[in-house]
């Protein structure tokens, strides 16, 4: 067996992982554990994902095949007040792709990228099922609903005051 | 060892001792709301601020309940107040202010707050609601005659005609039109009586007695299904909900979605005890099979078929699997079912197993859904708790468990095959069928897939038969769909109606219409892999045959209602661009084709396409429809083609005239301000959200198109008609 020789898991997810592997199946269980991590850390690392490979053992081209594979999972991390704009149907024709533009301009970054000082990010998120209160926005874990483009600074002026 | 009716009988009791100690029906119950789209529209607080008046009022008598998603998510936070002996109240939007006046005045005084009601459609409160089934399908038309007969009687009769309300609702699952055309209902609150009768004679008697002197005429009194009776008694004094048949969502609104309890006061795990003790697995494939249901994720395909077809082999291991991806992007139906009433799969899920001999099912939830998620793991823990889930379950003899697997933000994994590959934990990529997961699916063993809606409908069925089902709905399409109503229409949320009705009497009766001054243009259903049906359809029955004819499918039942300011051209695009970007790569003509038909695309949405780009627009997307390997490729052509056929004059113009007629094609947009209008409001450069308008108080404004998003907000701001928008 090889050896593991990052140790950058915790201990809990390290846990999780064994008693996976109790299971039937247990390589089954590969994208709840990339879930769990991600859950902690807000995004999957090389690191992370080549001892999830060494201690489910599985092949890290699988590991990180599934992990590109699925939108929801991030390579990269995201800033520090992650702002997720939904463009669902029921929000793209409420005119999500305005307050999207709206985002972009005032942060002085495109969809996909972080600030330079890490505090904004902007990602779409495919509905989040809260249609009818269209267009959503969501920025960590709070969900702003019916949002115009008109709000979008004075949203972020909010934000970064929390620091 | 105890036998099943035993175990089952101390799980009731248990569950009416704790109803009875309640003190329920005695109370003043509270109801508030606690689904994702409730809790966005800021339902805790509001159910924080009636806690903290409850307990500082001193009065035991006050019931605070939170329930699942009612669907009138467009008026959220809805709060329910039941007095006894009252017309149900529904207040709607409610803040924590709101909540102090209701409190005071409602709660405390039992006066209610008339202003803040739902729709608000009584600016004074009855004595009695009278509401009449007007259901399409039934009832029909006869519902206005019904109406005109009521009036008489009551004026006949010297009852005060502003003491009594009239509303129509849709099926209460109760006239036998066929067999006596003249057979009528109605349904009268406070009292939640249901009268039937034939003439007018009896009619003036009922009005006399019930309308006049309080006094239930029992002689004529009738009941309906115990499934819809429950709901229209809490919710059928507003129109938005008794227009509307509830058997999927049954008890969605009624009962607390985190409570075994209220879900076994609801007819909850009835059936399961029954079947494991008196019914044979293939008795149960039979009734579904007779029951008409088909799938409700979008296929259609029979339901009874694919269970017997799981059965057709000697795999001793087989598995159930309940899909709830829901990976259209603007239906919510399924998870609402999920917050709302998380019981009725498991249960449908563990009758499933045993009438196809599995003992272990999977749930696929896609990751979005938190709050699904856990309501689910806690209807899991707590039915595992008390022997509803595992092994030998209420001493049947009978094993069966459910395991939660999460999705990870792939639509395409919303096909079943992509959907096994992704439980089994690797990359969802769908395969080709056959063979059928009935025939080989989760690690090579049968697997009987369905969706939520399609699970939801199963306890329902069993306990109260096949027959009683099949009432509802239309010869092909039996029972009810959930429809995820949204975009521009009044009253966005989830409707249940009997299949087969018309779009009409969904996006207008029961969806309230369009905002003031908009016009329907086209309705569009089955999200990505369906089409846009034009206004002049409006009129199609709903079902699965009737919307395939229209170039559209019945979906999931996302439903997304577009007006005169959306764009035909960028509402293709939109879904061409989606399935583009949840193609899985893994066949050339999805893959390559999609990325084809979005360059075309994006050509005609800023106004560089040439006409002959429609010809390869189309060909292209016939080619992608009959050559892609799974339902993804083969249904992304289908809003394209449907957008060609229907509103071609669109496509023309963005390409001849350069110009989209919606002004929602934002490169073929130009905002400026005539100077001649302007007056200095200054109210536009407030809104801008990129401060590119500058201007002095009472000066003409000017707006730097270099920086300019194209938002629009300065259009939709200037109440001078200073803003061009070209
Ligand atoms: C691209 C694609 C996406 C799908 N998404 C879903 C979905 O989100 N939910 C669902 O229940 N079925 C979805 N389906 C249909 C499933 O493949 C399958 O037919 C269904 O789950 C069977 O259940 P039913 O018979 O109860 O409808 C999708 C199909 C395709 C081709
Ligand atoms: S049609 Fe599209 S989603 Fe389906 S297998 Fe082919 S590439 Fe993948
Ligand atoms: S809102 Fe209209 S009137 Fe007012 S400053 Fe702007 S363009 Fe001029
Ligand atoms: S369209 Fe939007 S960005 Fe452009 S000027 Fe008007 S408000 Fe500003
Ligand atoms: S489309 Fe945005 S929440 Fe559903």
């Amino acid at each position: 067996m090889e050896t593991v020789t990052t140790h950058s898991l915790p201990p809990d997810i390290v846990e999780f992982i064994e008693a996976c592997k109790q299971q039937e199946h247990s390589d089954s269980y590969l994208i709840a554990v990339l879930h769990r991590i991600q859950g902690q850390f807000g995004w999957l690392s090389e690191d992370h994902m080549n001892e999830v490979a060494q201690r489910l053992q599985v092949p890290s081209a699988t590991v990180s095949g599934v992990a590109t594979f699925y939108h929801f999972f991030r390579l990269k991390p995201r800033g520090k007040h992650a702002v997720s704009v939904c463009l669902g149907t029921a929000c793209f024709v409420k005119g999500a792709d305005r307050v999207l533009s709206a985002f972009e301009s005032e942060l002085g970054i495109s969809l996909g990228e972080t600030t330079q000082d890490g505090l904004f990010s902007i990602e779409v998120s495919r509905c989040i099922g809260v249609c009818a209160l269209a267009p959503v926005v969501t920025i960590n874990e709070k969900t702003y609903s019916r949002v115009t483009p008109t709000q979008v600074p004075e949203m972020i002026r909010a934000e970064a005051e929390k620091g | 060892m105890a036998s099943i009716t035993s175990a089952y009988g101390a799980l009731l009791e248990k569950a009416l001792k704790e109803y009875d100690e309640s003190g329920a029906a005695r109370k003043v119950i509270i109801q508030v709301g606690s689904a994702t789209c409730e809790i966005t529209a800021g339902a805790d607080r509001v159910r924080a601020e009636f806690d903290k008046l409850i307990i500082a009022s001193g009065r035991d008598d006050i019931l605070l309940k939170q329930v699942g998603c009612t669907g009138r998510c467009a008026r959220e936070p809805v709060v329910g107040v039941f007095v006894p002996g009252q017309i149900p109240a529904k207040y709607e939007q409610v803040t924590e202010e709101k909540v102090h006046s209701i409190f005071q005045s409602h709660i405390l005084k039992g006066q209610p707050v008339t202003e803040l009601i739902l729709d608000k459609k009584s600016n004074r409160l009855y004595d009695h609601l009278v509401t009449i089934c007007s259901s399409s399908q039934c009832c029909g038309d006869k519902g206005s005659a019904l109406e005109a007969r009521l009036l008489k009687a009551i004026e006949a009769q010297g009852v005060p005609s502003e003491s009594v309300g009239i509303m129509h609702s849709g099926c209460m699952g109760l006239c036998d039109s066929a067999s006596d055309p003249d057979q009528r209902v109605m349904m009268v609150f406070p009292e939640k009586v249901i009268y039937r009768f034939k003439t007018d004679a009896e009619l003036a008697e009922i009005v006399t007695s019930q309308l006049k002197e309080n006094t239930i005429l029992t002689k004529y009194v009738t009941h309906t299904d115990r499934v819809l009776e429950e709901f229209f008694k809490q919710y059928g004094d507003v129109s938005f909900f008794n227009r509307q048949t509830r058997l999927t969502l049954r008890n969605s609104g009624l009962i607390d979605p985190e409570s075994l309890t209220d879900y076994m006061l609801k007819d909850g795990y009835k059936a399961l005890p029954w079947i494991l003790k008196e019914k044979t697995p293939e008795w149960v494939i039979e009734e579904v099979t007779r029951s008409g249901l088909r799938g409700r994720g979008g296929g259609g395909f029979p339901t009874g078929v694919k269970w017997k077809n799981t059965t057709l082999n000697d795999d001793p291991i087989r598995y159930v699997v309940c899909n709830a991806d829901e990976g259209d992007p603007g239906a919510f139906m399924d998870r609402s079912a999920l917050e709302g009433d998380p019981f009725t799969i498991i249960e449908g899920m563990t009758l499933g197993g045993y009438a196809v001999g599995a003992h272990k099912g999977f749930i696929y939830v896609r990751a979005e859904y938190p709050l699904a998620i856990e309501r689910l793991e806690n209807a899991i823990e707590v039915t595992r708790e008390n022997h509803l889930l595992g092994k030998n379950i209420l001493n049947s003899g009978f094993d069966f468990d459910l395991e939660i697997r999460l999705g990870a933000g792939a639509f395409v994994c919303g096909e079943e095959t992509a959907l096994l590959h992704s439980i089994e934990g690797k990359r969802g990529q769908p395969r080709i069928r056959p063979p059928y997961p009935s025939q080989s699916g989760l690690w090579g063993h049968p697997t009987m897939i369905n969706n939520v809606e399609t699970w939801a409908n199963i306890a329902a069925i069993l306990l109260f038969g096949a027959d009683w089902y099949a009432r509802f709905g239309t010869e092909q399409s039996k029972g009810t769909k959930v429809f995820a109503l949204a975009g521009k229409v009044k009253n966005t949320g989830l409707v249940e109606v009997p299949m087969g009705t018309s779009l009409r009497e969904i996006i207008f009766d029961i969806g309230g219409g369009l905002e003031e001054g908009r016009t329907l243009k086209s309705v569009q259903t089955g999200g990505p892999s369906g089409g846009c049906i034009p206004a002049s359809k409006v009129d199609t029955p709903v079902d699965y045959e009737h919307l395939k004819a229209l170039g559209s499918i019945m979906g999931s039942g996302g439903m997304i209602v577009l007006d005169d300011e959306d764009c035909m051209v960028a509402t293709a695009r939109f879904f061409v661009e989606f399935t583009q970007s949840e193609s899985c790569g893994k066949c050339v003509p999805c893959r390559e084709g999609t990325l084809r038909m979005l360059e075309i695309l994006d050509k005609i949405t800023m106004g560089q396409a040439e006409l002959a780009d429609l010809d390869r627009l189309e060909r292209l997307a016939r080619l992608v429809k009959h050559t892609s390997l799974c339902g993804l490729g083969q249904s992304a052509p289908n809003p394209v083609l449907s957008a060609l056929e229907n509103f071609r004059e669109e496509f023309e113009a963005h390409i001849t005239e350069r110009r989209c007629p919606a002004h929602k094609c934002r490169q073929l947009l130009q905002y400026s301000v005539d100077a001649d209008k302007c007056v200095g409001c200054t109210l536009c450069a407030r809104r801008c959200p990129v401060s590119c308008i500058s201007g002095e108080r009472r000066g003409v404004h000017v707006i730097d198109a270099d920086k300019c998003i194209k938002c629009g907000e300065c259009f939709n701001a200037c109440k001078f008609g200073a803003v061009l928008q070209k």
